[in-house]
């Protein structure tokens, strides 16, 4: 595979996705940073996985259930104690709709 | 001449399962609570909580996939899909996208132009988000967590419809089945049921399928339809004018009959799935297939068949009956406490379904006590009120659940029995009538109709048809 | 005798036998917290009115019988990524500065059951982030044994504390290698368990697949018993494993003959400090001369650790860290204009450099276009690691390495290259891609008196392999002190 480069364009779309507002100075050093660290990483180019099973649990542990059973108290007031915006009972935000 | 145009589109439908708690913690589903009362640190994303996967989940996915002719992936997992907003607590999904539970499916439907196979591409579970309310005093929005982590299964179909007939066709076909399981009620106005319409056109003969557009936000299956029309209209106005359709997601807005791009800079659609490392995979045997295979309750084709042989309705009747299971638990019911399928179905088929029309009403929206139904079929067998009267009776029933007996005495709905009260009316009007009178013992009998509707008139519709059929021949 | 100089088993008996009591255990931790933790800067809170309360429970607790555990009465610190119902649990993060959670961590509870007290919060790396306890947003943590040294990370707060004096156990969580090498670098115990051993239930998620609570003690009896309290099903975390036997002190023997040990070849290549590699091949030959089997071998895969774990700890943490949002707990930016600016300002406010990068990076890795060629590909080769692993303990019953290349760098060292500092994990991070057990045990100090660990590596399941065999080489080294007793008392 061809190198990466991590221009602007690749950057912007990063922090859209992370949802992080960097200031030109931060971009700056985050595009240099991540281009290392992918220039470091294009090592396991260098290793063959063809027919590798990509192992996501480490673990064949599967099948793990809960009954359908109701459990859940009402702390609603304690949870929201922590929310930085609250009313009646919900959590507030900025508008989500023009 | 004008191109022409053939609309192609596929579903997805979103069903909310009937369980009774969420499907990665233990929160009650249950509708209507105040907000935010129905959750825990799981379902508003509180920092190190953990999912856990309800076992009832996964055996309504498996009982809607198998009912839907799909392959079950035996090794099923969950994946993140990763996007911020605020009904999202975690702002990742939890859904299934590499190996979803259910594929290569189909439903067969039944539209005017005859039967069609709609293949289903896949079938997966995943969690539903919060509600959004828009506060308008303050200008900001407010989450309830109450419906986050609702299980729902969504069922993706191939491109294979063409047109609303059939789209509706499919909707109230998997909407049957689902109900027939108990998995989903499959309320679309209370949004246990959505759908989402992927739509593209294309030159009648093309093979290639045009730019789609996805269309959300359709709470009625009227809704669905406009919003077909509309989306098909404003396509090939596109093409027709040299146009591009983008494809986008578009957000239908049936007061104004139109739909509106969803789109901004800030939502790349990049969602980044990925495994979830939390959840760990779901292995589905053989016997854990069989068992949802023998437990598949009775489906429509089955209990209609059964309702042909058992009550000897006619095939179309059954069908009728059937499209509905609440329907047909009603109706079977009622059978069995009147003794009487017949008699049973046929309120089902005429009156019911003519209120239903009437009032605008869904199948599922029936709530009258079947016992109430018997008895009335009963009064009506006995002769202690009439036809008429009892289709007044009934509709009070329908709306009401009123007590039959007990309403027909209090509302002086019975048949009167006093002979000589009977013998009086039709001398009068026998006395009233003497061309009629005449005409019948010339030979035209028909005219005995127009005799027994006087005197129940002046009978105030009490009477018995059959007494004074009687007493009018006797008389004559 | 002084009770500050007993491990937490022996403090433990000694309230048990009413020699002290729950109270005196408690103000010596709270005093050497007074004396040493405006240097060390361990504790991100102490709450001395919940202690104190908690002192009450306890006490009545052990006189009726209710706590009857090995461990019952022993003050204890939890890193702070574990929920504390009640108590502020901020990930030494902005973003979660007042966060009071409103359950407590499995573990946590697990704790109280075994009754432990908690004597306070430990700082760490932002969202274990990092390698010295640095990137903390509530300042750094010191080496008790040289001020101007890291403690390293990121449970460097806990580690610190056991070191300081400060408490007589601790809980921290290992990623990479975040309790291994901080032990290592503090001169203190502290153990990895297998994958699903202890309940996630609780503990602030970096990267899922690979986090797991451990614990951080004196030596390694304690470590042992402060295991066996933490450890167990649970099944609020569907990867926690049901396992039979927890009985982790049970393997407490000092018998190392037979053991079959090797040591990967790789791991003595260039990039070893020599004070740590002639520690290494001291303690080998200690072990050697105890009747262990030590052979060198070759385990592969090592260049490749680092840059499969940084894809898969990255792209789980760029998901796992999205709920951070401003919405429903912790801080909010005070100045931004609609929804999607709240997101982003929150965000680049409230979390610090080093988290902000592994978001990037994660992000990016999972994004469309590069997912099989990153995500997908470094799935792949953990899977090539796991087998490397599984081959070697066909053959060994464990694996002997270095808990990292060096002692502690000076203080502000780190920062500036963190491709550098990533690399110090390089014995640490596979254990943690294959799910294995392994412990950190002091085993000598550099030219500059700094300590160095000595790691012991175990298959899955099999912790109490690596117990015995370095609670047995521990025996064999005698005893090494914890840095308060070196200021020569």
């Amino acid at each position: 595979m061809a190198k990466q480069i991590i221009d602007d364009a690749v950057m912007e779309n990063v922090e859209i996705l992370a949802k992080l507002a960097l200031t030109e100075e931060e971009r700056e050093k985050a595009k240099e940073k991540m281009q290392e660290m992918l220039d470091y990483v294009d090592k396991l180019n260098e290793l063959d996985t063809e027919g590798i099973e990509p192992l996501a649990h480490t673990f064949s542990v599967g099948n793990v259930f809960r009954e359908d059973v109701v459990t859940n108290n009402d702390d609603r007031d304690a949870m929201l104690a922590n929310a930085p915006g609250c009313k009646e009972g919900q959590y507030q935000v900025p508008k989500t709709v023009q | 001449m004008a191109k022409q145009y053939e609309t192609v589109i596929g579903l997805e439908v979103h069903v909310e399962l009937a369980t009774a708690t969420k499907i990665f913690c233990g929160c009650s589903t249950k509708f209507g609570g105040a907000p935010n009362t129905h959750t825990c640190p799981v379902c508003t994303g509180m920092p190190g909580s953990l999912p856990v996967l309800n076992k009832q989940v996964v055996e309504y996915a498996l009982a809607l996939g198998l009912a839907a002719n799909c392959q079950v992936n035996r090794t099923c997992k969950f994946d993140r899909k990763n996007y911020f907003y605020p009904d999202n607590p975690q702002n990742y999904q939890i859904s299934q996208l590499y190996l979803p539970i259910c594929y290569d499916g189909f439903l067969e439907i039944e539209t005017a132009a005859g039967s069609k196979k709609i293949r289903i591409h896949e079938m997966h579970m995943e969690e539903d988000a919060g509600k959004l309310i828009h506060d308008e005093w303050e200008d900001c929005s407010l989450v309830d967590y109450n419906r986050s982590g609702v299980p729902l299964v969504e069922i993706v179909s191939e491109p294979d419809m063409r047109n609303a007939e059939e789209v509706i066709a499919y909707l109230e076909k998997l909407r049957m089945i689902c109900q027939y399981l108990g998995v989903s009620d499959c309320k679309l106005q209370e949004g246990s049921m959505r759908a989402d319409v992927n739509l593209s056109v294309r030159e009648v003969g093309s093979e290639k399928f045009g730019t789609r557009t996805e269309m959300k936000n359709l709470n009625s299956f009227k809704a669905i339809a406009r919003a077909i029309e509309g989306e098909r209209e404003r396509q090939i106005e596109l093409l027709e004018e040299g146009k591009e359709v983008l494809q986008e997601t578009r957000r239908w807005d049936d007061n104004k009959e139109y739909s509106y791009a969803m789109r901004s800079k800030e939502d790349a659609k990049d969602y980044r799935y990925f495994p979830d490392p939390d959840l760990p995979p779901v292995f589905i045997s053989q016997e854990w297939i069989d068992r949802i295979e023998e437990q598949q309750p009775e489906m429509q084709e089955e209990k209609a068949a059964r309702y042909e042989k058992e009550y000897g309705l006619s095939a179309y009747d059954a069908s009728l009956i059937t499209q509905s299971k609440h329907m047909a638990d009603l109706f079977e019911e009622t059978a069995k406490e009147s003794k009487n399928p017949k008699k049973a179905a046929n309120w089902f088929i005429g009156e019911t379904f003519r209120l239903l029309k009437e009032r605008g009403m869904d199948a599922e929206e029936l709530q009258f006590t079947p016992k109430h139904l018997a008895d009335l079929i009963a009064a009506v067998e006995k002769g202690e009120v009439n036809n008429q009267n009892a289709k007044k009776v009934f509709e009070k029933i329908f709306d009401e659940d009123v007590e039959p007996c007990a309403y027909i005495e209090a509302n002086g709905l019975k048949t009167v029995e006093d002979t000589g009260m009977l013998e009086t009316v039709v001398d009068k009007v026998l006395a009233e009538n003497p061309k009629t009178v005449e005409e019948y013992h010339s030979g035209k009998t028909k005219v005995l109709g127009f005799l027994v509707g006087q005197v129940m008139k002046q009978m105030k519709g009490k009477a018995n048809p059959a007494s004074v059929n009687k007493m009018l021949l006797e008389k004559l | 005798m002084d009770l500050k100089d007993l491990s937490a088993l022996n403090l433990a008996r000694a309230i048990k036998r009413g020699e002290a009591g729950v109270k005196d255990a408690v103000k010596i931790s709270l005093e050497q917290i007074k004396k040493a933790d405006g240097t060390v800067h361990a504790f991100l809170e102490t709450d001395e009115k919940k202690i104190y309360d908690r002192v009450k429970e306890v006490e009545a607790g052990i006189r009726s019988g209710k706590y009857t555990g090995p461990l019952a009465g022993v003050p204890v610190a939890v890193k702070d990524n574990i929920c504390t119902a009640g108590r502020k649990t901020t990930c030494a993060s902005r973003i979660l500065e007042n966060f009071v959670p409103t359950y407590d961590a499995e573990a946590v509870k697990k704790l109280e059951q075994a009754g432990m007290v908690i004597i306070g919060k430990t700082n760490m790396d932002e969202f274990a982030m990092g390698s010295t306890t640095e990137t903390s947003a509530f300042g750094i943590t010191r080496n008790p044994w040289n001020t101007n040294k890291v403690p390293g990370g990121s449970s460097g707060g806990s580690c610190a504390a056991v070191a300081a004096g400060e408490a007589f156990a601790a809980l921290g969580s290992d990623t990479g290698g975040s309790i291994r090498q901080p032990s290592s670098y503090c001169g203190v115990t502290g153990m990895k368990p297998t994958y699903g051993t202890v309940s996630r239930y609780g503990l602030i998620a970096y990267a899922s697949s690979l986090d797991q609570i451990g614990p951080v003690g004196k030596n390694v009896e304690d470590c042992a018993a402060l295991l066996e309290v933490i450890a167990g099903y649970d099944p609020k975390d569907s990867t926690s494993v049901q396992r039979k036997d927890l009985n982790f002190t049970d393997a407490l023997k000092k018998d190392l003959r037979g053991v079959k040990i090797g040591i990967p070849k790789e791991y003595l290549s260039e990039g070893l400090d020599e004070d740590v590699k002639k520690a290494l091949v001291d303690a080998v030959q200690l072990m050697s001369q105890n009747g262990a089997i030590v052979e060198f071998f070759s385990l592969g895969l090592v260049d490749y650790v680092i840059p499969a774990y940084y894809i898969i700890a990255s792209a789980e943490a760029s998901s796992n860290l999205a709920r951070f949002d401003g919405v429903k707990y912790g801080f909010r930016s005070k100045e931004f204009e609609g929804l999607h600016d709240m997101y982003k300002k929150t965000r680049a406010e409230g979390f610090g450099e080093e988290v902000k990068r592994r978001i990037l990076l994660g992000s990016f890795v999972l994004s469309s276009g590069y997912y099989d060629a990153y995500y997908l590909k470094a799935l792949k080769v953990k899977a090539m690691i796991k087998k490397a692993f599984d081959d070697a303990f066909v053959k060994y019953d464990m694996i002997l390495a270095p808990a990292a290349p060096s002692t502690a760098p000076e203080v502000g060292s780190s920062l500036q290259d963190p491709l550098k500092m990533y690399l110090s994990d390089v014995y640490t991070a596979g254990v943690n891609l294959a799910g294995l057990p392994a412990i950190s045990v002091p085993c000598g100090k550099d030219r500059n008196g700094m300590p160095i660990g000595l790691q012991f590596i175990g298959d899955c399941f099999q912790e109490k392999k690596i117990l015995q065999a370095s609670y047995a080489y521990e025996q064999i080294r005698g005893e090494f002190p914890m840095a308060y007793k070196k200021e020569g008392k």
